[in-house]
This record gives structure tokens, C-alpha cells and sequence, in this order.
């Protein structure tokens, strides 16, 4: 085969594989929100869930969703970027950095149903908060962390050299040049994986079954972080599990497509913003 | 400190010896360096001239495995002694570097960042440094009309006279270019030469520079480095025209390097 053979070849692969991942997308949305949508309502987003009867709502789920979430990123984020600028800028190498990595690394690939169990024991047994919004929260927090430690590591260290040595000849500090100039450097990839852990930690399941539990508070909304708090992605798996209500499929197809519009919304909420802070520190080039 | 001594010698390298590592970069570095005077350091690549440069404001520090011995002192005081504080010396001594290395901000957020973090805050203070400092850089009928558009649309050699204009918005008393012009076009090397001898009034400069012709054009004493040693230094038109070592000759007529 000539070299011009194999590289039209080569070309024609790499549009396959990316028409493959479009219509596999594509055909995702399309059988989730196509059977989810109809059952959408003002009753069902915000209305509160029925046990018995049909027609219940997910209100109280979705609330606890976002409310899960807030609270994780509130924990990991600011321990997270921590973490990254001390491996990125302070860390030295020998062997206590090494094993903070290696530690980094083997936390981000535990799966997260040992999460789970690994909180269930800490914060629902040990610590005595039984379920809760609160100890579902920490959990996710801990799932996430790894995450957060990484990107910000790598996020800090694409920032060019020369902006740090830039900021120390004029006289700066070493915090001041992190958070004048390094930090809002870094921050369009920050939030690229601020948004990755949202989104994890919006359609978590496994760690909240066994930390923030099945059902709700009788109050909507309940801001006690130490209520019970079931959250949408584990109503969905409820439903589809365990429930006992007539109209579990359609409570479930609504709860899925209603999670993907959640996610999809909060992604570009965060993606937009982003944007245009890059586009304005580039040069608007 | 007699005042005497301090306007004599600006900067003052003694027996200075600096390893990265095991490698022994610097011997014996003797240099003093007048106020008031461009001083040109040259020789080929890798003869230790940035590595000096970068000792005179501590950037080595940045490296782990420097070690230093010997003296170097800006205005009579041991800037390696143990009650030097390195972020009021690169206050003093500031740098421009290779690549022109502007802040991915405004240009008037680039000029003001070193007086905001040296304390001040007044916006009528920092709006009056800014336009002070690019004047200064001859770069202020350029950018006057853009000052809040990022820095990063510059050209080049706009970049690096932006650069030279946020050093001197932190009034030091010395300027360390390291190879300043080396990426920019001819005309722009022209500009920050020209610059260079409005600044001389006010300014102790250094400059590395691999461009004989520039060092000839601008400098008024001219060191010759090379393999880690300080060769020879003297006043430039006698290192271009009757340099003492035969190596400096050989050097700067073209025979190696």
C-alpha cells in the first residue's frame, strides 16, 4: 500500500470514529429524552413523590441533587486546588510527594460503591450521622478529590514558566504570584474539571444508596444537611428497583431524561462564563 | 555603607562561584559594574553570561540543585547574606527576559500588577505609573487607546517594550536583560535599543546579548565570558577594537562561537 493510500485510510477512520461517537450520542438523547419528555410537568420536576399512589413528583430528589452537590464541591474544591498547587509548585521531590501521587492515583481509581461502603461506615456508623445530605455530600467529596487534586496539578503546569518567573523578578511573593497570575491562568481548565466532578457528582448512585439513603424529608425544600436525601440518580434507580407506585416506569424515563436536562443545563452554565473569561484573557484572538 | 562606595560600584561580584549540581558553571566571578553605565555581557553559548545575570536578583534560587559561593553585592549590601530579603532585591534589580513574557491580562493590569502588589492601591496612582512607565518604554502613543485590551494582541516587540514599561512601574535601580532582543525583528530590536540609552540616565543596565554589534552599539563596558570564566572586561570600544586576551580577540572576530 502507498503512503497516500494508507493516509486516506487513516483519514477516513478518524471521520468514522468521530460520526460513530456523534450518532451514538444522538441516539442516546433521542431514546432518553423522546421517552422522558412527555412525562415532564411542573408537577413532576417540582412536586413532592407519592409511595403508593400514581402521579407522584421528584421535587424533593432534584433539590437534594443540586443540594448534594454544593455541598461536595464546597469540601473537595477548596482541598482539591490545594492539594494540586502544593504538588504543582511547593512539592519537592523525594519520597513524601511520591506518595502522595501514588496516593492521588490509587484513590481515583477506587470504584465508587467501596466509596460508598468506606462512608457508610465513617459518617453514617462511626461518626454517627447516620443518612444524611451531609454525610452523602463528604462521601462524594472524597470521590471527587482525587479528581480535583489532578486536574489542578496539571492545570497549574500548563500555565507557561514565564509567567511565574515574570511575577518573582517584579517582586512578588510566591502566594501572590499563585493567585494573581497563575491561579486566573489556570482557571479556564479548573473549570473544565469542576465541571467533570459536577457531573459526577450529579449522577452518583452507588455511594449515595448507602450514605444519604432512599426517601426524602416530609418538608420541602429542607435545607438540614443531616435529613435523609435521596437524590435524583438513586430515585432512579429506586424506581426501577424497589418502588411500589403503578407508574415506576414513567416516574423513571421522566427522573433520566430530567437528570440529563439537569446536567446538560449546569454544564453549560459553567462552560459559558468560562468562554468568555478565556476569550477576554487571550486577547479576544 | 559610605555613599562613597555606593555610587561608585552599583553592583559588586566577589569570587563568586555558583554549581548546578556537580557542574561547576561559574569561576571566580570579578565584576563590578558602575551606576549609570550600560554594561554588555558576551560569549558564546552556554559560557555562564545568563547564569551570572541571574544571580544578580537571585532568579538561580529558583532551581534546586544551585549552590553559590561568594559575594554579590548591589549598593555595598551581600544580596546572599542571611538578612537579605530576595523579594526587596528583585524590587531593586528587575528582569526582562528572553521571550517577552506579558501577563495574560490588560495591558494596564500588566503595568499596575507590580506596583498592586507592592501595596499600591489608588487607582488615580496606579492610572498615573502606567502611563508614566509606557511613556517611558516609548510605548505609550501605541497602546493609549487600548490600555484595558489584553496584552497578549501586542506584536512582539510591543510585548517586550510592555515588559521593559511593567519593570519599570517598580522603580528599580537596575535592569537585567537577558538576551532581550533576541526574538523580536529587526526594527523592534532597534526600538528597545533606543530605549536602552534613554534609560541609561536613570538606569544601571546589564545586558546579555549574543549580537556583538549590539553590544558595540550600546554598551559602555563589555565582558567576555566564556566556558564559566570571566575573561576580560574593559570599556567597549577597547574590547572591540584592542581587547588584552587573545581569546576575547579571537571571539569577538569571529573565530569560534
Amino acid at each position: 500500500m502507498s503512503s497516500k493510500t494508507t493516509d486516506r485510510l487513516a483519514t477516513l477512520y478518524f471521520w468514522a470514529s468521530g460520526i460513530v461517537i456523534i450518532l451514538i450520542l444522538a441516539w442516546f438523547m433521542i431514546r432518553i429524552l423522546g421517552e422522558g419528555i412527555p412525562h415532564l410537568s411542573w408537577h413532576f420536576i417540582f412536586g413532592k413523590p407519592e409511595e403508593i399512589k400514581a402521579g407522584g413528583g421528584v421535587g424533593p430528589q432534584l433539590f437534594n441533587s443540586f443540594y448534594v452537590l454544593i455541598l461536595s464541591l464546597v469540601i473537595s474544591i477548596p482541598i482539591g486546588v490545594c492539594a494540586g498547587i502544593y504538588l504543582s509548585i511547593y512539592a519537592q521531590k523525594n519520597w513524601f510527594t511520591d506518595l502522595v501521587r501514588i496516593s492521588v492515583e490509587a484513590l481515583s481509581s477506587v470504584p465508587s460503591i467501596v466509596f460508598g461502603l468506606f462512608g457508610f461506615l465513617l459518617f453514617a456508623n462511626l461518626l454517627g450521622l447516620k443518612f444524611s445530605i451531609l454525610g452523602g455530600a463528604a462521601t462524594v467529596a472524597l470521590l471527587n478529590l482525587p479528581v480535583m487534586v489532578r486536574v489542578t496539578e496539571e492545570a497549574i503546569r500548563t500555565v507557561p514558566e514565564s509567567y511565574w518567573e515574570a511575577s518573582l523578578a517584579l517582586g512578588s511573593t510566591q502566594w501572590q504570584a499563585i493567585r494573581k497570575v497563575l491561579l486566573p491562568a489556570a482557571l479556564p481548565n479548573l473549570i473544565t474539571g469542576i465541571t467533570l466532578i459536577a457531573g459526577r457528582a450529579l449522577g452518583e448512585s452507588a455511594i449515595l444508596i448507602y450514605t444519604a439513603g432512599l426517601s426524602v424529608s416530609r418538608f420541602f425544600p429542607d435545607f438540614n444537611p443531616l435529613k435523609m436525601g435521596e437524590t435524583l440518580s438513586v430515585h432512579l434507580w429506586y424506581v426501577g428497583a424497589e418502588a411500589l407506585v403503578p407508574d415506576a416506569k414513567a416516574i423513571a424515563q421522566g427522573s433520566a431524561a430530567l437528570l440529563l436536562i439537569v446536567v446538560l443545563i449546569f454544564n453549560m452554565l459553567v462552560a459559558i462564563p468560562s468562554r468568555i473569561l478565556q476569550k477576554r484573557l487571550s486577547g479576544g484572538k | 555603607m559610605t555613599t562613597n562606595l555606593a555610587t561608585k560600584y552599583k553592583i559588586k561580584a566577589d569570587k563568586l562561584n555558583l554549581f548546578y549540581g556537580e557542574n561547576h558553571a561559574l569561576h571566580d566571578i570579578e565584576l563590578s559594574i558602575e551606576q549609570g553605565t550600560i554594561a554588555a555581557l558576551i560569549g558564546p553559548s552556554g559560557c555562564g553570561k545568563s547564569t551570572f545575570l541571574r544571580t544578580l536578583n537571585r532568579m538561580n534560587d529558583l532551581i534546586d540543585s544551585v549552590r553559590i559561593t561568594g559575594n554579590v553585592s548591589v549598593d555595598g549590601q551581600n544580596i546572599y547574606g542571611t538578612d537579605s530579603d530576595v523579594v526587596s532585591l528583585r524590587k531593586r534589580v528587575g528582569m526582562v527576559f528572553q521571550r517577552p513574557n506579558p501577563f495574560p491580562m490588560s495591558i494596564y493590569d500588566n503595568i499596575a500588577y507590580g506596583p498592586r502588589i507592592h501595596g499600591t492601591k489608588k487607582k488615580a496612582v496606579l492610572d498615573e505609573i502606567v502611563e508614566r512607565s509606557l511613556v517611558q518604554a516609548a510605548l505609550w502613543d501605541e497602546v493609549k487607546d487600548r490600555l484595558h485590551k489584553s496584552a497578549l494582541g501586542l506584536s512582539g516587540g510591543q510585548q517586550q517594550r510592555l515588559c521593559i514599561a511593567r519593570l519599570l512601574a517598580v522603580e528599580p535601580d537596575v535592569l537585567l536583560m537577558d538576551e532581550p532582543t533576541s526574538a523580536l525583528d529587526p526594527i523592534s530590536t532597534l526600538k528597545v535599543e533606543e530605549l536602552t540609552q534613554t534609560l541609561k540616565d536613570k538606569y544601571t543596565i546589564i545586558i546579555v546579548t549574543h549580537n556583538m554589534q549590539q553590544a558595540a552599539r550600546i554598551s559602555d563596558v563589555t565582558s567576555f565570558f566564556l566556558n564559566g570564566y570571566l575573561v576580560e572586561t574593559d570599556k567597549t570600544d577597547k574590547i572591540f577594537t584592542n581587547p588584552n586576551d587573545q581569546r576575547t580577540e579571537d571571539y569577538i572576530t569571529g573565530r569560534f562561537g
